[in-house]
């Protein structure tokens, strides 16, 4: 097992931050630590780094106790959110950094940087400064800059999180075979539900300074532990007692489907290829959403002001609308 | 409002950039170089002038007279030294008031400006009470060379301290942080990482502490004495030329003066410019 967390606690005057967190990751995984802002992953990413000391526990990487060891002692690579480029120094002397630390030749740091900025289609870039890249490219460089001392594990804290939308995706796509490629132990740290889907292993769900659930994104998104974790990983409505995804929701124009809520629809948006649809119900509840494709909307013949009659499609992960209740 | 204008004009295909002006930036170029020409440009070609007048020998008589080159020995001397101590202190005091927390840490912000705000002979008035004759210190620097030093340091202070610390301020310590990542120890990490990022601002007060201490007057004639080959400067020997009726030395000392600090502006230049690239 390549990283072993038990019993880690950090606390910033009365905000406990992580909460006696016991966590094992394998090696050679990609892991992705999930969570909304402000729970703990970024704290718990910089611990097992060692730029950040636990108030109690320990932190076993590959068999070595380092809870004691600091961050220069961890061979970990780190790469930040805002890429933390050295700005004086050229691209190449950015990757080379690690190395020249580590006193190597001046032929094996060559060789390296250059093998590693063709890992990361940096080449032509090598000599110009950081500032002349694109904030995609910097990350790119970061990267290989964190790869160059061969780190036991590579941390990344919101990695792509300063970035546009669409290379954003691009470096996620890339991210995943460089993975594949490499081989390194690597967690990562996201708020974004889809980044850990797409690329992750296996994703700890972690809120306020706990584990929330631990699983392949199949698991957790078939079989979520509990309403945080549902909730998390996608939009979550409820239909009578019960909570449902919104693309979960059987739509009956007809009265006559067992068990069905009653409602009106008060509201149709037309998103792309996707209709959402807001359905008023009976008492009090708050409106249920139901998301389905245009030509299913349109087959329906669907209007604001439609009567409709809603179920749970089945098959479709359910829980019920109480917390601590057991995924159906 | 150049944006304005660049609509309403078809696209120059080739730029000359004599005629490349706004109406506006034409009228600040104007007033600017109005303004500098008024304060600086003239009265400096003057001086000049007024050295030159006695051709090449006048200026070398005045200057290697031996009393003068003595006070220039000094000045220069005490400039370079101060200049250094303060590049080294400056520093340390402007890395304790960012990275620090302390109380009374406000106070020291707050005194850190005084030498600034003084007057420059109510300045010699204190260093004068407490290195003076009856120093409660036992130190007695009057009459002494030292006591240009002395006052020196204390008119510079400021210098390197408030150009370095906006820059320190705005250092992002995650850079530290990767450096440490990568086994940079802190030693390595400030000479690397920080030092470049901190040199052109070390550099800039470096240059304006040496310019300020070769001019200084004020804080250091109540404590110097003055005294011919021991602690007189160049700016009193200015001043005796000139209560002599000799302009034509005052200007050749003043035209070497500003020879030095130009070469040492220059040097700094390029010095700032080698470690900010070397890393």
């Amino acid at each position: 097992m390549s990283i072993d967390v038990s019993g880690v606690s950090k606390r910033y005057g009365d905000f406990v931050a992580l909460d006696n967190i016991n966590l094992t990751l394998p090696t050679g995984q990609l892991t992705a630590l999930l969570g909304p802002s402000g729970g703990g992953k970024t704290t718990l990413l910089r611990i097992i780094a060692g730029l950040e000391t636990p108030d109690g526990g320990s932190v076993v990487i590959e068999g070595n106790d380092a809870t004691r060891l600091p961050v220069q002692k961890r061979n970990v690579g780190f790469v930040f959110q805002h890429y933390a480029a050295f700005k004086h120094l050229s691209v190449a002397r950015n990757v080379a950094f690690g190395l020249e630390i580590r006193k190597r030749s001046k032929a094996d740091v060559k060789a390296k940087v250059e093998e590693l900025l063709a890992l990361v289609h940096l080449s032509q870039f090598a000599d110009r400064l950081p500032s002349q890249l694109s904030g995609g490219q910097r990350q790119r460089m970061a990267l290989a800059r964190a790869l160059a001392i061969e780190p036991t594990v590579l941390l990344l804290d919101e990695p792509f999180g300063a970035l546009d939308a669409k290379v954003r995706k691009e470096l996620r796509d890339w991210l995943r075979r460089l993975h594949d490629e490499v081989h390194v132990t690597t967690v990562f740290v996201t708020h974004d539900q889809e980044e850990a889907l797409e690329v992750a292993d296996e994703i700890v769900v972690i809120n306020e300074g706990r584990v929330e659930q631990v699983g392949t994104p199949d698991q957790l998104y078939d079989q979520p532990a509990n309403d945080f974790v549902m909730g998390f990983l996608g939009e979550v409505t409820t239909v009578g007692d019960v909570r449902v995804r919104p693309h979960d929701v059987e739509v009956a124009v007809a009265p006559g489907v067992p068990g069905a809520v009653t409602g009106t629809v008060r509201r149709m948006l037309r998103i792309g290829f996707e209709v959402r649809i807001s359905v008023a119900t009976e008492g009090d509840a708050p409106d249920v959403t139901v998301v389905m494709t245009r030509t299913h909307a349109r087959q329906l013949e669907l209007a604001e002001g439609t009567r409709v009659w809603l179920t749970p499609a089945a098959g479709a992960t359910t829980m019920a609308a109480a917390r601590d209740a057991v995924p159906a | 409002m150049s944006v304005q204008i660049e609509e309403v004009r078809p696209a120059p295909t080739r730029r000359t950039p004599t005629h490349d002006l706004t109406r506006t930036s034409g009228i600040g170029l104007g007033v600017t170089m109005t303004w500098f020409s008024l304060l600086v440009l003239i009265p400096l070609a003057a001086v000049v002038t007024t050295a030159a007048a006695g051709g090449w020998g006048g200026f070398w008589r005045a200057v290697s007279n031996d009393q003068t080159a003595a006070a220039i020995r000094l000045t220069v001397t005490a400039a370079f030294g101060v200049t250094a101590v303060n590049v080294v202190i400056g520093t340390v005091i402007a890395w304790v008031l960012v990275r620090d927390r302390f109380p009374g840490k406000g106070m020291l912000e707050l005194v850190i400006d005084i030498p600034f705000a003084l007057p420059t002979i109510v300045a010699g008035l204190v260093l004068a009470s407490l290195y003076g004759n009856d120093s409660p210190l036992g130190l007695n620097l009057v009459n002494s060379g030292w006591s240009v030093y002395l006052a020196f340091l204390f008119v510079t202070l400021p210098f390197v301290v408030r150009t370095v610390q906006p820059v320190l301020e705005e250092l992002d310590q995650e850079i530290e942080e990767a450096a440490a990542s990568l086994g940079a120890s802190r030693f390595t990490t400030f000479r690397r990482i920080i030092l470049p990022a901190l040199t052109p601002a070390i550099a800039a007060g470096a240059a304006l502490s040496f310019a300020r201490a070769m001019g200084e007057y004020g804080s250091l004639v109540l404590l110097s004495g003055n005294l011919p080959f021991t602690s007189e400067v160049t700016s009193v020997r200015i001043l005796s030329a000139i209560e002599n009726d000799n302009r034509a030395t005052a200007a050749a000392i003043a035209t070497l003066l500003l020879l030095i600090s130009l070469l040492v502006i220059v040097v700094l230049d390029v010095i700032q410019r080698r470690v900010a690239s070397r890393g």
